[in-house]
């Protein structure tokens, strides 16, 4: 016998006992297809894959992250700084998340357009926004973790809407704080849960594809597969097509996790939680907005948060909402039409959602909210009852039209702007590591570090920096042992239980001016220096609005009076800043006698804490460059083999 | 007609094997960040070395540091100890070793403070603790018996106590690891 036959023989052996082989077989390689499938149709394989990369990067991230309160945000830092690729692993967890919506929500759209929720497939739809539900759920956890402002108000804003609930609400929020207050319990029991659900939305993804091969797939016309000349197989077919769509997903993905990991977030959650000072806006992940908008947009609380939860619950009515028997909007020109109103809708309240509670946006909030339950409740059954749809085709073996239509670029757009953008004075610097190829200018950086040790360090701490780090500045480990031996660390106890001082090491951190927060706040007229490991990606603007404030002092314009101890700054928030002018011409002699005005010395120190906030970024970019080549090429590979594929078909 | 068809064929199965070749390519270079990950992260490494100051080391004294998550025992022997490690025939030695091969300068004998049985810390270095038949180490555990060389004579023990890589930086200054 052959080896071919005798592999055969095993596997039909297995087969027979456990048939896993034509289990796979039936639904990935023979599964039926419809012929004319369209690039939206590849968006269910694109969240597939999708959930199985949140799942590998959140277990390797779980693996080196604490869910405590006081460990939880260095935990976090110490996987960005010290963990090997850990920056990589949690950048592409994190902008995965909104990868993720975006392709779940093209989903979603790709659903409601060619009606995808209609009999035979209400089943299919409603497992899918049991999904949703699932991942938003997952999502909003997950933000909680790294123990950000945005993590702590975030969670402190949502877990509050279930006071709303009359009578038992308050009840209810302390069970799921399981204390008074977002607190450590909190924090807990969201890390468990976030690892839960990934798990549990595997599941249901199992059972939503059983679902689909059951009813089998829709399609751009939604007419019925009328037999075999209908359809296709799903490999190589749908394989090598969903692989190129992979390609190109991961094009996009790339570029937001090498060059643009923070875009999507808050600043805020650069900041540790504090639970005695609110950040001045409250705002969700991106993938919240639009209902967020909704929640706002009445001004009663419980109505708020039932018309918030209603706006995703309606879509389960969605089958009988939507009566009319003709499926794609192709041939439902009115449809068609309220479909995209309906869309822009969706865009427009999303970004009211991003913009402050006042003016102007309140009505477009209301507006849009409105229009969001006129479409689905009044529109839809109006149309399914008068539209007068066009003719259907006899089959769907007519020729395909291939719609090579990317919606990343608008979605991308849209979260980008969703950002509200605060502080329009700040001076647009050019800086060394900006764009594809931007690395650090080691010699600044060197300088920058003197300034820190020389000016910042008398009132701001650096706590995330280890000495050892400083080799990123070109140092050799002998000058950053001399460095280190340069400054005092405490130690101990000694064997007398005494705390002593002692030399540092390249292993100890940046010791901090004073011993505690509240020591801080008592030498600064009240006023805590922050800690500046983080500045730069911890406020709007980063490098520029740190240089901007740090050259931004002025006399006083006219009437304002300042208080006491304040200074007058045109880059900070309220214009009284606790911190005296810093920097003037010639406050530090460089060690490299390159020149020190004022203006030079602000760029220097800037550089070198964005270096200390970014320490990964030029092994970031450099990264980047090749996983973008390496897939580009890859991705080209399956568009040329797919061509060949569907020579046949088209 | 017939050939085109094959041809079409052949440049098929090209691209199917560059782009299954080229994706496991990709496949594996996405596998190693991951695998890396779980090593030793950079502050782990930092404190992979230890610096100890002898200088308050008696002879006949011990101190016990800590390094890499482990007990590392210094001794300062005495000329006694040091004569009695070096008069021990190997052919009497579980794990034959001269004890000129287990130090750098005879006074000091710096070991892995772990016992090689079954991992626990032998007594010794405490003037009160038992040191074991061979004036070394006893580990209570199993009751393994160590000499001034930390060599195992005694005991379920296979081998002798390991020795670190360690560099003297100068008469009183020793780096470990």
């Amino acid at each position: 016998m052959s080896a071919p036959g005798k592999l055969q023989k095993a596997l039909d052996w297995f087969d027979s006992r456990l048939p896993i082989i034509s289990l796979m077989k039936h639904s990935a390689v023979d599964y039926p297809t419809p012929k004319n499938l369209n690039y939206w149709w590849n968006f269910g394989s694109l969240a597939g894959f999708m959930l199985v990369v949140m799942i590998v990067t959140g277990l390797f991230l779980a693996m080196q992250y604490t869910p405590h309160v006081d460990m939880a945000f260095n935990s976090v830092e110490r996987i960005m700084r010290d963990v090997n690729h850990g920056w990589l692993i949690r950048y592409l967890h994190m902008n995965g998340a909104s990868m993720f919506f975006v392709v779940v929500y093209v989903h979603v759209f790709r659903g409601l357009y060619y009606g995808s929720y209609k009999p035979p497939r209400e089943l299919l739809w409603w497992i899918g926004l049991v999904i949703l539900l699932l991942m938003m759920a997952t999502a909003f956890m997950g933000y909680v973790l790294p123990w950000g402002q945005m993590s702590l108000w975030g969670a402190t804003v949502i877990t509050n809407l279930f006071s709303a609930v009359p009578v038992v609400g308050d009840a209810i929020v302390t069970l799921l704080w399981g204390g008074f207050s977002v607190d450590n319990p909190t924090l807990n029991r969201f890390f468990v849960l976030h690892f839960l659900l990934p798990f549990a939305i595997l599941g249901v993804v199992v059972i939503h594809v059983w679902a689909l091969h059951t009813v089998k797939s829709n399609n751009p016309l939604g007419i019925d597969v009328r037999g075999p000349q209908d359809t296709i197989p799903f490999h190589p077919y749908y394989t090598v097509k969903d692989f190129f769509g992979i390609g190109v997903f991961l094009i996009v993905y790339c570029v937001f996790v090498f060059w643009y990991p923070n875009v999507l977030g808050h600043p805020d959650n650069y900041i540790p939680a504090n639970p005695m000072v609110t950040p001045p806006h409250i705002v969700p992940e991106w993938y919240f907005l639009p209902f967020y908008a909704i929640l706002r947009a009445v001004p009663d609380k419980l109505m708020g948060v039932i018309a918030m939860f209603a706006a995703i619950l309606v879509l389960f009515a969605l089958p009988w909402l939507d009566s009319c028997k003709v499926r794609s909007a192709t041939f439902r020109p009115w449809f068609k039409k309220a479909f995209w109103l309906f869309v822009a809708d969706c865009f427009v309240l999303g970004y009211a959602g991003s913009q402050p509670a006042e003016g102007v946006w309140i009505t477009v909030g209301r507006l849009a909210a409105g229009y969001y339950f006129l479409h689905l409740l009044v529109f839809l059954p109006l149309l399914s009852r008068f539209e007068k749809t066009k003719p259907l085709p006899e089959s769907i073996g007519t020729p395909v039209l291939a719609k090579a239509v990317m919606a990343f670029a608008v979605f991308a757009a849209l979260g980008g702007s969703a950002l509200a953008s605060e502080g329009g004075h700040l001076t647009r610097q050019a800086w060394s590591w900006q764009g594809v190829f931007g690395t650090y200018d080691e010699a600044q950086l060197r300088r920058g570090y003197q300034v820190y040790r020389e000016v910042c360090a008398a009132c701001h701490s650096m706590k995330l920096l280890s000495f050892r780090n400083l080799g990123a500045l070109g140092y050799t480990e002998d000058a950053v042992k001399e460095i280190a031996a340069s400054y005092q660390v405490a130690d101990g106890p000694d064997e007398n239980g005494d705390m002593f001082e002692r030399k540092g090491l390249p292993s100890d951190r940046f010791p901090a001016p004073f011993a505690n927060d509240q020591a801080a706040m008592a030498a600064n007229g009240g006023a805590l220096p922050p800690d500046l490991s983080l500045i730069v990606k911890a406020r709007m603007g980063g490098p520029d609005y740190v240089f901007s404030l740090i050259t931004g002092f002025a006399d006083p314009p006219g009437e304002t009076t300042l208080p006491p101890g304040k200074y007058y700054n045109t880059v900070f928030a309220g214009n009284a800043i606790g911190m005296p002018p810093q920097i003037s011409d010639g406050v530090v002699e460089f060690a490299d006698g390159a020149p020190n005005d004022a203006e030079r010395i602000a760029r220097d120190v800037t550089a070198f804490l964005q270096w200390a906030a970014e320490p990964e970024l030029e092994h970031r970019h450099a990264l980047g460059v090749k996983a973008v080549l390496f897939i580009f090429a890859l991705t080209v590979l399956f568009y040329a083999l797919k061509r060949r594929v569907w020579a046949s078909v088209h | 007609m017939a050939e085109h068809t094959i041809k079409d064929a052949t440049r098929r199965d090209f691209l199917f094997y560059a782009a299954t070749a080229v994706g496991a390519v990709g496949t594996a270079a996405v596998v190693w960040p991951f695998v890396d990950s779980l090593n030793p992260a950079a502050d782990t490494r930092a404190l992979s070395s230890v610096e100890v100051d002898l200088s308050p080391i008696a002879a006949g004294q011990a101190i016990t540091v800590k390094w890499r998550g482990k007990p590392v025992f210094i001794r300062r022997r005495t000329a006694a100890e040091i004569a009695a490690a070096d008069a021990v025939p190997l052919a009497d030695l579980r794990d034959p070793q001269p004890d000129s091969a287990r130090v750098t300068r005879p006074e000091w004998l710096i070991l892995v403070g772990v016992c090689t049985h079954l991992g626990c810390v032998p007594l010794g270095q405490k003037p009160a603790d038992p040191r074991g038949d061979f004036g070394g180490w006893f580990c209570p555990c199993h009751g393994s018996h160590y000499d001034t060389s930390g060599r195992i004579r005694k005991g379920p023990a296979p081998a002798n106590l390991a020795v670190p890589a360690y560099a003297f930086l100068s008469d009183t200054l020793v780096r470990i690891g």
